[in-house]
């Protein structure tokens, strides 16, 4: 991505909604330093009361995979469905299994 | 093994095809970044050019209360303008470069904001009508094909709602009001409700992006099927207030819909191509704001770097 620009880096927001919530990803800002990226993540994402939790961090410490990738990356899950509770045969009548 | 671009493209439809959102990093052909790159940055130009005409009421709005509502809705097109920016960013070009192509005339805005807000009534009439309109095409776009662009109309949706039911409230108190008060009300209603249905593009039969937009789900609906909802939603709101869509062949149809007259289209393709009342103004006070903040970027970069 080309970010030859002067609004300032790229930093990714992540917003807890309530506490004990899990954080998730809610966009991103432009920002030139850390203290005004949090500033500018808050104006643009909790001005509702969206957020109990803030965290930002900058885009280019983002690791993902690729898309190409993907199919092979994430296949060592694809065949182990004895990891789902459905998979086990139970005895009819069993309670609070 | 590389793919050739045929089989690229077929994957790619198929996806589409499949409700699949596309994401930034995925294939896509090149025309489809494009069409992309254009629609969501007019799409996020448009909020931002939209923070000028209600600019113009906020010294002078009538209460405390219309002041802070005024003001947060404002504040909201800015949030709107930067979701959309970031959005249209992950397709590869920069933020400057948005704002190069606004301010040298290669990207357009929505042309709704060319028009002056005269009185009081115009906040009313933007948050009803024009707002309400960007309604009716956003809640469509939710379910748009591209990843980024959907969830920032989903985040939009969700804030859009007070600014219509607020312009609503604007219009129904004044249409209550004194006999002036009402004529200013309806004096806006006649000023915005064409523009407004211009808002939605050219006929179906004239949108030169409509069908391959529509075959990569970059739009979800019709242009006309949407001002036809849109139409059909605000008419009665109107009557309910006592106020008079200013378009005498409007007939309601045994059907519920409304059938209205002619758009003036000469004046939708004058004002598009740069020769609406304020298109000068709004671009001239872009600009001016841009640059008289370049020191600004410039103090906090070399802060940063520091």
């Amino acid at each position: 991505m080309k970010t030859k620009d002067n609004q300032g880096p790229l930093w990714e927001v992540f917003t807890q909604k309530k506490q004990g919530q899990p954080f998730r990803h809610s966009g991103s800002v432009h920002a030139y330093d850390k203290t005004l990226a949090i500033e500018a993540a808050r104006d643009l994402f909790t001005r509702r009361n969206e957020g109990t939790g803030l965290w930002v961090v900058k885009s280019e410490f983002i690791i993902d995979v690729q898309p190409e990738e993907a199919d092979s990356f994430f296949e060592p899950a694809k065949d182990k469905i004895y990891r789902h509770p459905t998979f086990y045969d139970m005895p009819d009548g069993v309670k609070n299994m | 093994m590389k793919k050739n671009t045929e089989q690229l493209e077929l994957e790619f439809q198929e996806k589409i095809d499949n409700e699949i959102k596309i994401e930034p990093k995925d294939w896509m052909p090149d025309a489809y970044r494009k069409n992309l790159i254009r629609q969501i940055s007019q799409h996020a130009h448009s909020e931002v050019i939209g923070m000028q005409p209600e600019g113009n009421w906020i010294t002078r709005a009538p209460s405390l209360r219309a002041k802070k509502i005024l003001l947060a809705k404002i504040q909201d097109e800015g949030g709107h303008g930067l979701y959309l920016y970031s959005a249209a960013e992950t397709l590869g070009v920069s933020r400057d470069t948005f704002l190069q192509w606004l301010h040298q005339g290669k990207a357009k805005y929505s042309s709704i904001f060319n028009y002056p807000t005269l009185n009081w009534a115009d906040m009313g009439a933007i948050g009803w009508l024009v707002d309400g309109a960007a309604i009716v095409n956003q809640v469509s776009l939710q379910k748009t094909s591209y990843g980024p662009y959907s969830r920032a109309m989903v985040r939009i949706c969700k804030e859009e709602s007070f600014h219509q039911r607020q312009g609503y409230e604007i219009m129904t108190k004044m249409a209550r009001g004194t006999k002036e008060q009402k004529q200013m009300a309806q004096d806006a209603l006649n000023r915005f409700w064409w523009p407004a249905l211009m808002m939605f593009g050219p006929h179906d039969s004239d949108s030169a992006h409509s069908s391959q937009s529509l075959k990569w789900k970059i739009k979800r609906e019709s242009n006309d099927t949407l001002r036809q909802r849109f139409i059909d939603k605000t008419v009665p709101q109107a009557e309910l207030i006592g106020l008079t869509v200013p378009d005498p062949d409007l007939e309601l149809q045994p059907n519920g819909s409304y059938k209205t007259g002619e758009i003036n289209w000469d004046e939708f393709w004058n004002v598009v191509k740069g020769n609406g009342p304020c298109n000068k103004q709004r671009l001239a006070h872009h600009k001016k704001a841009h640059d008289e903040g370049r020191w600004v970027r410039e103090a906090c970069l070399a802060f940063a770097e520091h």
